[in-house]
């Protein structure tokens, strides 16, 4: 027996180490790659493809908490996720006057936010409000319920103060992932997003996609601010992707 | 001496339990796997996750570990009622309450002590909000006592306080049984329908609830202790009839259909929208209907072919496996012990998939050969102090099992 637990073991280890060549191989080049599925959506955004196609200006607002920003003094505004997004939406649609503005709720639930929802648009007419959420309730596990709740109620006044919405989920955060549990959130967004025909940026299954293909290592220990502005550089062009895709324009034909 | 002090048991009527006094590796089987499957299931997805059961349905390990612990405490307390009454069966509960609260603390140290040194070690600008989770470190004199109360639970840390309560209700469960064990598992019912409806819950600390919803969850320890004290039996046609095979398999090929388009967005156009909006979000904190019904298909297909006389139980192979179900309070503990201290090893050393792969297996290897050591201390002190009261102490092994 003892003999033939060893062969297993041996036969264990080397599968394990054979699955682990093709993730080292690709530990090199960084190329913001996003599986096409991770993407794709159904739902659309007809406010955002009017105001591409009238080459009227398409202003975005990004409501979120803090991992909508790189917190440190060291890095700018623009290396944060939005900015990159207003950069690169400006290169992709050179006729569109693309403006991007950020409101971060730092350490407010959804239903906070929701519940100040009416205020904050007050005096703004964006096209489009992408709404980052779920990290505040994840962290403080509030119940999934009223989280939901709080989501329903938030996308309803966005959609009723006439601006398209894309919903974003958390960051994918290995480190923690004993300490903080995102699945019942996750769920919940997607249900919410689902019922209001909203689409959904995943950002927690693209970054987790990026941690698992070697892209990105984002389990380690110690990082330099060079990672936060290389993921949030890779988020920011895989979302105007994202929006230019569910706003059905094809760039090209701009114009 | 087992079989004198079994007699009563095997003449006692009305409730019964399987006259022989083996044990049934059935249930040390599949308990040891789901030990295993939580541990794999606490480390951070890897190869091997994809060999776990929630990939392929609603239900997942879970499930399982609820439904067993309710099954063999119900059988190991159940008997001690009949034969010793009530007040001694309740203490012999309660001593079991006691060994698994204090486990749990012992957890809680050890979960301290990982995230005290992440939050000292760990600087990413890229989580700076998630960090922020370490903040109860602040204020340890709240943390700690709200931790004692079972109120503050890290992740991974929910099952045992799950178990607590209901292992402290189980003296009232079996003597409800004694006297009608069909109108038990009504109440029971009764219990769960009235917690989705009212949405009854327990509060957590700082805020939130339990994540195993104890009111909910209730229903498979309650069911288990059912088909422990002769439900099982009664139920035998009908686990034995084909029509309930076939909607067994028909719901769990459903399920895992469901659950491809989880993994697999690419395919989840295929779903019918209306099906989505009706089933979505399939809650595990009040084990949804989903959930219960996947592991009720999946019992009743394992009992079917996995016989109580299935030659392989005895083989070599399994041993480990049955090892661990035969200890699994100190192996679920080593498992979550050991999920904390693969995701240290994994931070410290970026070895990739590898290394990852290493970790799980090796995991896997400590629970067995911690089993086996346990049931080795088990057999020396059997061999050397002869106990009149061996049935007690058997009682405390088999049963409470977490």
């Amino acid at each position: 027996m003892k003999s033939d637990s060893g062969v297993i073991l041996g036969l264990m280890m080397l599968a394990g180490l054979l699955t682990a060549v093709p993730a080292r191989a690709e530990d090199a080049a960084v190329s913001c790659e996003v599986p096409d599925y991770l993407l794709a959506s159904e739902t659309t955004l007809p406010k955002v493809a009017d105001a591409i196609k009238s080459g009227h200006s398409l202003d975005i607002l990004v409501i979120g908490s803090r991992s909508s920003t790189i917190n440190t003094t060291s890095a700018s505004e623009a290396s944060a996720y939005p900015g990159r997004l207003q950069a690169v939406l400006k290169e992709k649609l050179p006729s569109t006057a693309v403006n991007v503005s950020v409101e971060i709720q730092a350490k407010k639930t959804a239903e906070e936010v929701a519940a100040g929802m009416v205020k904050l648009m007050e005096g703004k007419k964006p096209t489009l409000v992408i709404w980052q959420t779920g990290t505040v309730d994840a962290m403080r596990s509030t119940d999934p319920e009223d989280f939901r709740g709080g989501v329903d109620a938030g996308v309803v006044a966005l959609q009723e103060a006439g601006a398209d919405v894309i919903l974003m989920n958390p960051q994918y955060s290995p480190r923690t992932e004993t300490m903080i549990s995102a699945p019942p959130y996750l769920d919940n967004m997607r249900v919410v997003a689902q019922q209001h025909d909203v689409p959904l940026f995943d950002r927690f299954a693209i970054m987790r996609h990026w941690n698992e293909s070697g892209e990105f290592d984002l389990f380690t220990t110690f990082h330099g601010i060079e990672l936060a502005k290389r993921v949030h550089d890779c988020l920011g062009r895989a979302l105007s992707q994202f929006v230019i895709d569910a706003a059905r324009v094809n760039p090209a034909q701009q114009n | 001496m087992d079989a004198a002090a079994l007699a009563p048991a095997a003449a006692a009527p009305a409730i019964s339990v399987p006259v022989s006094g083996e044990r049934e590796l059935r249930l040390d089987l599949f308990r040891g796997l789901a030990l295993w499957l939580i541990f794999i299931d606490h480390l951070p997805p890897n190869f091997l996750t994809w060999l776990t059961i929630r990939n392929y349905g609603f239900s997942d390990a879970t499930e399982i570990f609820i439904f067993i612990s309710g099954y063999t405490a119900a059988f190991v307390y159940g008997r001690a009622m009949r034969e010793s009454g009530f007040v001694i069966a309740t203490a012999r509960i309660l001593r079991r309450v006691w060994q698994i609260y204090v486990a749990h603390v012992f957890l809680f140290t050890i979960f301290l002590a990982e995230i005290s040194y992440v939050a000292t070690s760990f600087e990413n600008p890229l989580y700076s909000e998630e960090m922020g989770i370490m903040d109860f470190l602040k204020q340890p004199d709240v943390t700690i006592v709200q931790a004692l109360l079972l109120r503050f639970r890290p992740v991974n840390m929910d099952v045992l306080p799950l178990y607590i309560v209901l292992m402290l209700f189980l003296p009232a469960i079996l003597w409800l049984m004694k006297w009608r064990a069909d109108v038990t598992l009504a109440l029971s019912v009764l219990l769960y329908a009235a917690t989705w409806e009212y949405d009854l819950h327990l509060s957590a600390y700082p805020n939130g609830y339990w994540v195993f919803n104890p009111f909910a969850w209730q229903l498979l320890f309650v069911f288990g202790a059912w088909c422990a004290q002769g439900g099982a039996r009664r139920m035998s046609r009908i686990l034995a009839s084909r029509i309930t095979l076939a909607i067994s398999v028909a719901y769990l090929l459903a399920a895992f259909c469901v659950t491809l388009t989880w993994y697999m967005p690419q395919l989840s156009y295929l779903m019918p929208r209306r099906l989505e909006q009706w089933m979505y979000p399939i809650s595990k904190t009040d084990l949804d209907v989903l959930r219960f019904a996947h592991f009720l298909a999946l019992a009743a297909v394992t009992v079917r072919f996995l016989p109580k006389d299935w030659p392989y139980l005895k083989s070599p192979w399994l041993r480990p496996l049955i090892l661990c179900g035969q200890h699994s309070l100190e192996i679920f503990c080593l498992g979550v012990f050991l999920a904390f201290a693969g995701h240290f090893v994994m931070a410290e050393v970026s070895g990739g998939a590898g290394l990852h792969f290493i970790i799980s297996i090796s995991g896997i290897l400590i629970m067995s050969a911690a089993a086996w050591l346990f049931s080795w201390y088990k057999h020396s002190a059997d061999k050397n102090t002869s106990r009149t009261k061996g049935i007690g102490g058997n009682a405390d092994m088999a049963g409470g099992g977490s």
